[in-house]
Order: C-alpha cells, then structure tokens, then sequence
C-alpha cells in the first residue's frame, strides 16, 4: 500500500476502488465536495421549478402534491444534503492543513461519516421513485407528517436517521482533531478563525444532532411500529417533535453559518492584505453564538401557545444573538478599512457578503418581537428572512471558497472572468429573487402555497422573483461551467496561490503530497506562514522535527460496507408497515452486516504502516521535480 | 507498539494517553458521551411529559406498575458492575494483565445479571397487557428504557470482543486504550441508569 508512485495513471477500477476505501482526509474532501454539489443542484432545481409554478397566478404547472413534495425535498436536501457537506469539504480539506496535522484523528471514521451521509442521502432521494417524496415541509411537524399517505415521510425520517448518524460522527472526529491533533506551538488563540469556527460548529452538531435523532426515532416508531408518543387520542403530545425538532433546528442554521463566517475570515484578510482585526473578539462572539444558539429555539414556535412569559424570554434570547453577530460584521468592516484591497472573485463574495447577510440579520430581529411574528409567521417574509441568511451567508461563503481554495483542492485555478460573470448573475438573481418576497411577506402571501389568485397585487412580485430564481439558476450552471473547465487548465503547481496567504494551509506546495507537511511545522503566532514570510523565510514553514519516518492510516472498505448494512436495513423497516413478509428478516441481515463489520473493525488490528525517509523524498522529486518541497 | 515488552516498573502511569491514537480514543470517548448525554436528556424529557398519559381509561399507570425491589437489584447489579470495571482499570494500570482479565469479565458478568432481569421485567410487562402500542406512556417508558438497554448490550459486547481478542496477547500500549475507553463508557451506562431508577421508578412509585 505504501510508496506507491503518485503521479501513475490508475484504471477506472482502480480509482474507484480508492475512493471506496480512502481515508485521506484531502480525498474525502473530494468525495463531499462533489456529493455536496450534486444535491445542491438538484435542490436547486427543485426550487427553480416551485418558482416557475409560483411565475403566474392560478398556473397549473404543477400539482399542489408535487409542490408540497418539490417544497420539502428543496428545504430538507439544501439544508443536510447540500450545505452541510459542501462545507464539510472545506473543512476536511483546510482544517488538518491549518492546525499542521497529518490527517484527522480518525480517518476511519472520516470515511465511516462520509458513507453514512452519503446513502442516507441517497436512500431519501429513491423516494422520488418508490411511491412519493415527504410532503410535510423540512420540519415535518407530527400533527402532519404522521398522517401522510404513502411512504415519503417514512423515507425523511429513516435518510435523515442515517445521514445524521454521519454529520455526528465527522462533528466529533473534527472536535478530537483540533484538540489533540495540532502542530507544536499552535495553541487555541493561534488557532485561525476557520478552524475555530469549525470547532465550535461540530460542537454544536454534537448538542444539537441527539435530539433529532430521538424526534426522527420516534416518528419512526410512531409511524412503523405503532407507537403512541405524538398521537393525542393515545395520550401523546405533537407538540414534543416540534420541541425536538426546533432544539435541533435552530443551532442547526448556526452549524451552517458559523463555518461560512469562518470561510469569509480566512478571505477578507487576505486581500486585505492586513491581519484580521479583533481576532480574539472574534473568537468570543463564536463561542457567544454557539452558546445562544441553543437557548432561542422556541422563537419558531411563538404562536404555537406556550405563553408570554416563554415568548418574552425566548425573544429576548434571540435578540441578544444579534450582538456577537454585529461584533463580526465589524471585525470584518474593519479588517477591509485601511487594508490594501485586492478585488479577486473571493473578495467580491466576501463584499457582496456583508450587506446581504446584514439585511436577512436585521429581517431576523425583527422576527423575534413576538407580537411580529404573530404577523409575519408563515409568510412569505420568513422565506425572504431565511433565505437572505442562507443563500446570502452560506451560499456566498460556498462560491467565494470554491474559488478561493480550488487550487489547494485540485492543483488547478478556477477561471477569474468568468467568476466575475458568474457572480453578479447569481447575486443579481439572487436579490431579484427574495428582496421582493419581503414585500409579498407583508402582503399576506403565506408560504408553502402552490398557487394564489389574481388581482391581490401578488402578480409582479410573484414574476419578479421567478425571473430573479432563473438567473441563480443561470449563475450556478456557470459555476459548474468554469469547474468543468478547470480541468484542462494548467496545473497551478505552486505554494501561496493568491500570493497573501496568512495561514498554514497556504504554506505547503501544490499538488498536495497524501501526508501533508512531510515534518511537523512550528507555530510561532497567529498567521504561521504570514509570519515565515515576514522573516524571509522562502521554504514555507520552519519545522519542528527533523525528516523521518510518517505514520500514515490504512485505507479501508469496512466504513462503505456498515453503511451500506444500515441503508439496506433501512428498506426492511421502510416496509414494515404495508406488513410485506421480508421487511423483519432484510432489517436483521441489514443490521447484521452493520455489526459484523464493526466487530470485524474491532477485532482486527489496525496498526497503518510507515512511510520512510527515502520513499518520501522520492515523492517528493516526483511531485516537485528536484529538491522536493523547498 | 506491539511488541514492545513492558514490565510493571516500566508500564507507563497512564498507558491509555501514551501513544497519539491512545489519547484520540481518550478524548474521543468524552465527546462522544457529551453527545449521548443529550440523546438521553431528549428521552427523559419525552418520557417525564409522557408519564401516566394514555388512551380514555387505560390500566397501567406508574404507581401500580413499577416495583420497587426488582428495580433495586436491577441498581446493585449495575453500580457493582461499575466497581469491578474500576478494579479492572486498577489492574491495568499496574500491568497486571490477568486481573483487568478477570474483572472486565466479572462486569461482563454482571451486566448480563442486570440485562436479564430487564429482560424479565419487560417479559412480565408485556405478558399482563402493559405492551409497546398500549399507550404514550407505554412507549415512552420502552423507549427510555430500551435505550439504555440497548445501551448496556454494546458495552457487553465490547468488552467481550476485548477480553477474547486479547486473551492471548497481554497488555500492550494499542489495547490499553480500547479497555480504558469501554470503562469509561460503562461507567457512563451506570450513572444514566442512576438516573432512570430516580426519574422512572423512585418518581413513579412514589410521586
């Protein structure tokens, strides 16, 4: 398995079969980063098809089912399917980087979190060919979902099971990783922001992902075995999923943005060109909004009833999120105000950024003044609200960072024109498409309707918007264009592509060697390699050991096989409730090649092998010509 | 790392935390709890606005159902489980490997006393009409329950799996870790149990 030589030409066969079996923390990157695209842009499409029915009034494009499935495929796979990993990418690709480590602390489970998420999504998505989507809406509230026909639900809840379980586990891989696995003299407020924002981000995965999990469970049982604990005729309560589900799905839009704002931390600096200001105020309004990002979720449920003094502390809460927030978007203001601006495609995301995500903040203060949002609930101005967040927060983050680390992810340079091109298409589209929604917010036009009636002065709004989805629609395929056309680009081959990198990540030459650094860097403040080049330093990173011997992981297929045992266990208990004679015995056998193949893992040592001294220099010459990495 | 030989003066004080994937396991196992400790908080939490409803007129309620005694030998099964696998880490980290042997199979063993009688109580449940559909708080109080039982059922084979793997090979720097961490894990099992028989038994007999 070791000192295979790097730059041979593997068979079809070959590289599926690695990929299969990767724990390269580089490669599964990859694997996220492509699987992350691939629903990003059927979600998309789903949306861009609810616009074209929304484009007119009374339009029959699409049944009002089929709006009600396209809604909640679009909210469910944008939300876990498609932002979720695009940014764990990021994550598995920069993070290990950052900190100066090898690979993550458990590459096993890397690729264990990796295959989980991919089949459960892969399992919610055969429902579009098996009898139905889930048609209750992302958040899938009991007192709906437990009386869906058909078997849509049943899929969101056994595919969420299983992708979860997978988002959990990297959360924790990613937690371990950071805490043990630095480089010498990386201590927590050297840290760059990204990093730390992940960290806090898997946290609040780690809090937040157990109580879904439990609500997904006993919807299962509610709906597969029946159970009793949201039927009010049997003494349950609906009421508890949406407790549930909110304690979940409140820090999980922090989950999302945190790392975005982690992304844009890492951006602005460096065209910039000027350390980030107030890093470690930074840090704390991270650390602030993880915190209260659990204690605001009933702010969803204001009109449900649970009081005013519930609402009052609850509004309260989420008002106070507002602050640490507000801090960021300073430092950010702030990082750019005398630096020596370089407007790069990165760049100009990050300066679309700030304002857009500002407006869905400020949108969202207002929504946490209950007596508002008894107003506002379920209106077309929460869909503007959230999706100025998201689209403008997240998805800006996801563009700007396709760009901005493309070359340490595939040794090739995303097309600068064309980026340009591409974003002031999606963030024209973009505002087109939601600043209008404000208004027919306030109108009256409540979501999640499949058609509306003329003459209520909805007509131009509705139009607007739709022609505002179809240039996002424009903006993304030409994302896609210029990632396709970056394959017969010349290979960047260099270190510190943009010329200004301030962390580690930037410090090592491309194409990235499997083992990272071949010695361990030292730290010596924040902004590591910013600081090498300072003093001169032309070799990337002062290191703290000499050239020896890598310890490097074993690849393994066990991760794809106990994944595939619960995707496969996941059809027995689909069935379960048409009462079909297989359903119990394909649970056992799934559930069966899950657990042996963890006792397998057990029981068989696992001890990775070493790379030697000379083999490594030997990858070196091949990948750098002479010299290797210097 | 395996063929390193060690005698009891050269055994390092803390052969869980001596090697990189040792102490990754380490600090794994803590973030992992961290993240069960909330899937059991979500159960209880379901569980306690969930006790004593049901369909108009059902039979079972808290107080006529649960009894007292059974759910304290149910304890003592458990909690001494806890203190032999502490006697088990005890010899561990002296490299006595003969006794961490012994005493993660005597808390094997007592795991299973516990698992058996929870099997029974549950036998009995369902035999006088007390079955999973019967009502909220039926499902509830299984699922809480059953959570932890299922649980209690990966510890113990997780520890079997050890002490059988390793019968033939003695303590070493790789396995040290995977007895340390199934420890902490088990004394995890423990302390929610403690507070199952607090929130399900104590609460529902009594209050």
């Amino acid at each position: 398995m070791s000192s295979v030589a790097v730059t041979k030409k593997k068979g079809v066969g070959a590289v599926i079969w690695d990929y299969l079996t990767t724990v390269d923390h580089k490669k599964l990157a990859v694997l996220y980063l492509f699987s992350g695209l691939l629903f990003f842009a059927i979600a998309g499409f789903e949306a861009l098809l609810m616009r074209i029915q929304l484009m007119f009034p009374n339009s029959d494009f699409i049944s009002a089912g089929t709006f009600n499935e396209l809604l909640t495929m679009h909210g469910t796979t944008m939300l876990f399917l498609a932002a979720t990993p695009l940014l764990f990418a990021f994550m598995n690709m920069v993070v290990p980087l950052q900190i100066g480590a090898r690979d993550v602390a458990f590459p096993f489970l890397n690729s264990l979190g990796f295959w989980l998420f991919f089949l459960g999504a892969t399992f919610l998505h055969l429902s579009f060919f098996m009898g139905g989507a889930p048609d209750a809406g992302w958040t899938s509230y009991a007192s709906l979902s437990l009386y869906s026909p058909g078997h849509g639900i049943d899929f969101y809840v056994l595919g969420l099971q299983i992708s979860g379980a997978g988002t959990l586990i990297s959360a924790i891989n990613f937690i371990v990783t950071i805490i043990t696995m630095r480089a010498p003299g990386m201590t927590f407020m050297r840290l760059p922001l990204f990093t730390w924002t992940t960290l806090i981000s898997s946290t609040l995965i780690l809090f937040a992902f157990p109580p879904l999990t439990v609500g997904l469970f006993l919807m299962l049982v509610d709906r597969m075995f029946d159970a009793n604990f949201f039927d009010h005729t049997m003494g349950g309560n609906t009421i508890i999923w949406e407790h549930l589900f909110w304690i979940f799905g409140h820090p999980e839009v922090y989950i999302l943005i945190l790392p975005a704002f982690g992304l844009f931390s890492e951006i602005i600096p460096v065209f910039a060109r000027k350390r980030l200001f107030g890093y470690s105020s930074m840090v704390f309004a991270t650390i602030l909004i993880g915190f209260l990002g659990f204690m605001v979720w009933a702010h969803h449920m204001f009109t449900v009833g649970l009081g005013a003094t519930a609402n009052a502390i609850f509004a309260i809460a989420t008002m106070a999120i507002a602050v640490p927030t507000g801090m960021k978007v300073f430092n950010w203001i702030l990082t750019i105000w005398g630096g020596s601006i370089k407007v790069t495609v990165p760049m100009i995301y990050a300066l679309g950024f700030i304002p857009s995500f500002v407006a869905g903040g400020v949108t969202g203060v207002m929504q946490a003044t209950a007596p508002l949002d008894y107003q506002l609930h379920d209106s077309y101005f929460i869909v503007a609200h959230f999706h100025y967040v998201i689209v403008g927060g997240i998805v800006t983050a996801i563009f700007a960072s396709f760009h901005f680390y493309w070359p340490l992810l595939f040794n090739r340079a995303l097309n600068e024109k064309l980026g340009y091109l591409t974003f002031w298409i999606f963030f024209t589209g973009f505002h087109l498409t939601f600043f209008v929604q404000h208004f027919l917010g306030l109108m009256g036009m409540p979501r999640r309707v499949f058609t509306y009636m003329e003459g209520q002065g909805w007509d131009l709004f509705n139009f607007i918007s739709s022609i505002g989805a179809i240039m996002m629609a424009v903006g993304v395929l030409l994302m896609v264009v210029n990632m396709l056309l970056s394959i017969k680009s010349k290979p960047v081959n260099c270190r510190d592509y943009w010329g200004d990198g301030r962390s580690l990540e930037w410090a090592i030459q491309t194409p990235i060697p499997f083992y990272n650094f071949k010695q361990l860097p030292l730290i010596r403040g924040f902004d590591a390699y910013w600081i090498e080049k300072q003093e001169g330093n032309t070799e990337g990173m002062t290191y703290a050991e000499p050239l020896g011997d890598i310890h490097m992981p074993n690849n393994s297929i066990l991760p794809f096989i106990m994944s595939l045992g619960l995707f496969i266990a996941a059809f027995g208990a689909l069935y379960h409730p048409d009462g079909v004679s297989w359903s119990i015995p394909v649970m056992v056998i799934g559930l069966g090649i899950t657990v042996l193949a963890m006792i397998i893992r057990s029981v068989k040592d696992d001890l990775g092998y070493h790379l030697h001294k000379e083999e490594i220099l030997a990858i070196e010459e091949e990948l750098y010509g002479k010299g290797g990495n210097n | 790392m395996l063929d390193t030989k060690f005698t009891p003066q050269t055994w390092p004080e803390h052969p869980e935390q001596v090697t990189q994937e040792g102490k990754n396991k380490y600090v794994g196992i803590w973030i992992f709890i961290c993240s069960d400790i909330v899937l059991f908080a979500s159960l209880f939490a379901t569980y306690i606005s969930l006790r004593n409803r049901g369909p108009a007129g059902m039979e079972f309620t808290s107080q006529e159902l649960f009894e007292l005694p059974l759910a304290f030998v149910m304890t003592m099964f458990l909690l001494t489980s806890s203190l032999t696998s502490v006697i088990a880490m005890y010899h561990l980290k002296n490299y006595n490997f003969k006794g961490v042997q012994l005493w993660t199979l005597a808390t094997v063993l007592l795991g299973l006393g516990f698992l058996a009688l929870e099997i029974y109580e549950f036998y009995h449940y369902v035999h006088i009409g007390f079955g999973y559909t019967q009502s909220a708080f039926s499902s509830a109080f299984f699922t809480l329950v059953g959570t932890h039982g299922l649980h209690v059922i990966i510890g113990l084979v997780w520890m079997l799996c050890l002490v059988f793997r390793n019968a033939k090979r003695g303590l070493n720097l790789y396995n040290a870790p995977k007895y340390f961490v199934a420890s902490i894990y088990w004394h995890f099992i423990d302390v929610v149990w403690v507070f199952i028989f607090t929130v399900v038994y104590l609460m529902g007999v009594l209050g």
